[in-house]
Parts: structure tokens; C-alpha cells; sequence
């Protein structure tokens, strides 16, 4: 679509009323690989499907603890999330400071988007190019809640961020009345079954994927690597043994070279012997 | 409402050569007395609970002792008001290096920030005295003793507050012949806290009310 002429600024609109700068920003959030959230009546859930650049570079990090209540999910420009990420600490940091009390998470979200909204009137700055799924839980019980490059912000009871997100969403829309009387590890799993349908290749391995859980009685913690490690056993053995194919990276949408991801973590995982589901 | 100092009007009492004494302190003394001893893979911390102004118990279940990780903790005898700042200060101080490390931060670190903090305002300084006790980076016992500016150094064992100069010499007495101690304490009730490797374990031990 021709639409050039009105995308240099970030404060000039198109002649149909958009900002394109704003749009393109959401666009960098849509090549994030994928993230997920969900609630249960107790407790919230993050996935998130973490990338390598290449063979020899670790897979960045998408989850970021807030506060014992409190942590994100990132999907887009990682350094824009780490900003935020910092933003979002220091503030929990000061109202416990403050207040001796944890931060109420819908006005700490209502904070961030309105950072976001800033830089979308500002002709100096430009727009955050990362959306947040912020996972937490307070007096009132769990919540997700979903900030955009925009400034606007939604709370969910599930949703997905990111690469092939829709698929992930579908998922979640077929099982998400199932999930108010989950438990945190039926959660955990709903939420790498939705991750995992936005694989376009390869399988889940416990060093592409972190989950991370909070809610009553659980103050956040990011399970990832041997910690993740039941959860994909409890999903191979659903499926009736572990995915056939030796397991490849997803290819960085971005066009960079396809990594080898999976040599060594399938040689770790054993293909599916079964090792015992650890009690959550 | 003229004043007057020695029969000299209060404004001309400096010009007139005489001192004069402040009307107000900003401190005061809460009482209480704390004491942590370091075993060889243990710690023992313990502290009164009552809290007093002069003659008066403000309440009988105050805590003086701050909890910061599995491996470390912080007890302030001395003017309670400085010691609830300084241990927000240094809960916040926590949970900062906990988001930047990665991982908590160990007893002598914390140590180091405690004098730190404490020397940041030696033009005004925060009456406390303080203990910083735990297990250090190989899981030995560790004690850390403080005056109120920050000047600390690591001992076997160590006392504060009120009762220090009645509780001292039972240390030195006990500790140097390397004896199992009993606390002789007078206070409402005692809490003390146990850090081993498997974490940190609290409990009450109730004293004479008064």
C-alpha cells in the first residue's frame, strides 16, 4: 500500500486518520516470536517461545520479573522491553518503599501505556517497539493484561503476542472456559500447548521456552531449562511419544540465516523416556 | 513570650557569650538489646521485642531483627524510627540487587552496604547499632558488629543496645571458652532466628514482662 507520504513523522497523520510511525511500531511487536498469557480464577500464566540469534548465542530472555506479584512477557525490540522492564521495578520498588504494600498492577499498566502514549506526540521521540503481556496478582485475584506501541492497553483472560500469535490465540479461544478452574500445572501446560502452535517448525525444547507462573500463594517465578523440563515431557507424552524430526530453529522472521537450535538440547531431552512429572 | 537564659533574653543569649542547649532531640532511645553468635555452618541471632521510651513500654512485640535473604540478616538495637528507615533502605537496596544479579546477595555484601549506608549519613547519623549476621560465601558462620556510623568489622559473636555491657562479658566468658551460651535477657520476649544452609528458622522465647 502506497502510504509513504505520511509515515516519516510519528506526529503527522495520514489524511484517513492514522500514524503510520505507530502502526509500524505495533508491526516490529507482530515479528517478536510468540508469547503467551493466561488466567485462572487463582493464578497467571506466561509462555514464550524464546529465540537464538545464531548457533553459538543464547536464546534471549522474554520474561522479567516485576515484583514477588508482578512479571512480564515481552514481544519486540528486547531493548525497548528492558527499558520498560526497568521502569516498571522502580516503580514497584518506590509504592513498596512508599506504601509497604505491592503495587496495584492495573495502575502500574495504566502507567506504561501512558509512557507509550507520549512518544506517540512527541516529534523527537519515537514509539516503543515492544507489547507487554504483564501477568499478576492482587486482592482483587489474577490478571493479564496487554500494552501495545499505541498507549492502549487491555486486560485478557488470555492472549498472544507476536509471530503466527494467531494461531496461539485460536487455541486459546477453543479452551480458554477451561481454564478459571485450572490448576497452575494445567495452566502451564494450556500455555505451551498454545505456544506451541505457533511453531512453523521444530518442537518445544526446555531451552527455547520459559513459562512463568504467579498467583495465590505463589509469588513469580520463571521456570525455564531444566525447570521447564517436565512440562514439555508431560506434552510429549500426550501426544504419544516425543515429535519425530530432528528439532530446528525457527527462522528469525527478519531473514537472518536459519540456526541449528536443537542439536544439543535433543541429545539432553532423551527423546521422551519419561522422566517423572515433578509435582507443581 | 519573651524567654530568657540565664536572665538574658534567648536571642541575645548567644551574643551574651552563653550556650545554649537545644529544646528538642531528634533522637531517642528505644531500648532493646541484640546479639548474633556464629557457629562453624550456623548463625544465631536474637533480639528483644519490647519497645520503650524512658520509663514507658511503647509495645511488647516490636522486631528488631530484618530478614533479607536465606543467608543473611540485619538487627538494630537503638532508636527504632532510624532503624524502620534504614531497614526499608536496605530492603529496597535488596531487591535492586536481586533484579541486577540475579541472585541474592550474600552476607558480606550486604555487610559492606550496611557501613556504607550508615557512613552516607555521618553528618547526621542514624542511631542505630547494628548487627549483620549469617552464613558467608563458603557457609561459615559470620558476624558483623557496627557502631552508628558504619565502622564494622567480623567477629565470632557479638552484642547491642541496652543490656551490651551486662551481656559482653557472659560472651566473652562463654564464646571464648567456646561453651553452648544461654541468653540472659530482660524484655517481654526474645526472638531468635537460626540460619543454617537449609534457610533461616524463627522462634520465641518468652521472658519476664517487666
Amino acid at each position: 500500500m502506497f502510504r509513504n507520504q505520511y509515515d516519516t513523522d510519528v506526529t503527522t497523520w495520514s489524511p484517513q486518520g492514522r500514524l503510520f510511525q505507530v502502526e509500524y511500531a505495533m508491526e516490529a511487536v507482530k515479528q517478536g516470536s510468540c508469547a503467551v498469557g493466561l488466567t485462572s480464577k487463582t493464578h497467571a500464566v506466561l509462555a514464550t517461545l524464546k529465540r537464538a540469534q545464531n548457533e553459538l548465542s543464547s536464546y534471549q530472555r522474554k520474561i522479567f520479573k516485576i515484583d514477588d506479584h508482578m512479571g512480564i512477557a515481552i514481544s519486540g525490540l528486547t531493548a525497548d522491553g528492558r527499558v520498560l522492564c526497568r521502569y516498571m521495578r522502580n516503580e514497584c520498588l518506590n509504592h513498596r518503599y512508599v506504601y509497604e504494600s505491592s503495587m496495584p498492577i492495573g495502575r502500574l499498566v495504566r502507567q506504561v501505556a501512558d509512557k507509550h502514549q507520549v512518544c506517540t506526540q512527541r516529534s523527537w521521540k519515537r514509539p516503543y517497539g515492544v507489547g507487554l503481556l504483564v501477568a499478576g496478582h492482587d486482592a482483587r485475584g489474577p490478571h493479564l493484561y496487554n500494552t501495545c506501541p499505541s498507549g492502549n492497553y487491555w486486560e485478557y483472560k488470555a492472549m498472544a503476542i507476536g509471530a503466527r500469535s494467531q494461531a496461539s490465540k485460536t487455541y486459546l479461544e477453543k479452551h480458554f472456559e477451561a481454564f478459571p478452574t485450572a490448576t497452575p500445572e494445567e495452566m502451564i501446560l494450556h500455555g505451551l500447548r498454545a505456544l506451541a502452535a505457533s511453531l512453523s517448525e521444530g518442537e518445544l525444547t526446555k531451552a527455547n521456552c520459559a513459562v512463568a507462573l504467579v498467583g495465590e500463594g505463589s509469588s513469580f517465578v520463571v521456570l525455564e531449562e531444566d525447570d521447564v523440563e517436565p512440562y514439555i515431557q508431560m506434552l510429549k507424552e500426550e501426544e504419544g511419544g516425543g515429535g519425530g524430526a530432528e528439532p530446528m530453529a525457527e527462522a528469525a522472521a527478519e531473514g537472518g540465516a536459519a540456526a541449528a537450535e536443537g542439536g544439543a538440547a535433543a541429545a539432553a531431552d532423551d527423546g521422551g523416556d519419561g522422566a517423572a512429572p515433578m509435582e507443581s | 513570650m519573651a524567654t530568657l537564659t540565664a536572665g538574658v533574653p534567648k536571642h541575645a543569649a548567644g551574643a551574651a557569650g552563653i550556650k545554649q542547649h537545644a529544646s528538642w532531640s531528634p533522637y531517642d532511645d528505644n531500648g532493646g538489646t541484640t546479639l548474633a553468635v556464629a557457629g562453624a555452618d550456623y548463625c544465631i541471632v536474637a533480639a528483644s521485642m519490647r519497645m520503650s521510651t524512658g520509663y514507658s513500654i511503647m509495645t511488647r512485640r516490636s522486631s528488631k531483627i530484618l530478614q533479607l535473604t536465606d543467608k543473611c540478616v540485619i538487627a538494630s538495637a537503638g532508636f527504632q524510627a532510624d532503624m524502620k528507615a534504614l531497614h526499608k533502605m536496605l530492603q529496597s537496596r535488596n531487591v535492586t540487587y536481586q533484579h541486577s544479579h540475579a541472585k541474592p546477595m550474600s552476607c558480606p555484601a550486604t555487610a559492606q552496604l550496611l557501613s556504607n549506608t550508615l557512613y552516607h549519613r555521618r553528618f547526621f547519623p542514624l542511631f542505630t547499632f547494628n548487627i549483620c549476621a549469617g552464613l558467608d560465601d563458603e557457609g561459615k558462620g559470620a558476624v558483623y558488629t557496627y557502631d552508628a556510623i558504619g565502622s564494622y568489622e567480623r567477629t565470632g559473636y557479638s552484642c547491642q543496645g541496652s543490656g551490651k555491657d551486662l551481656m559482653q562479658p557472659v560472651l566473652d566468658n562463654q564464646l571464648k571458652a567456646a561453651s553452648p551460651l544461654l541468653i540472659p535477657a530482660r524484655g517481654d520476649t526474645v526472638e531468635i532466628f537460626v540460619i543454617t544452609k537449609e534457610g533461616v528458622r524463627r522462634e520465641e522465647l518468652e521472658l519476664k514482662k517487666d
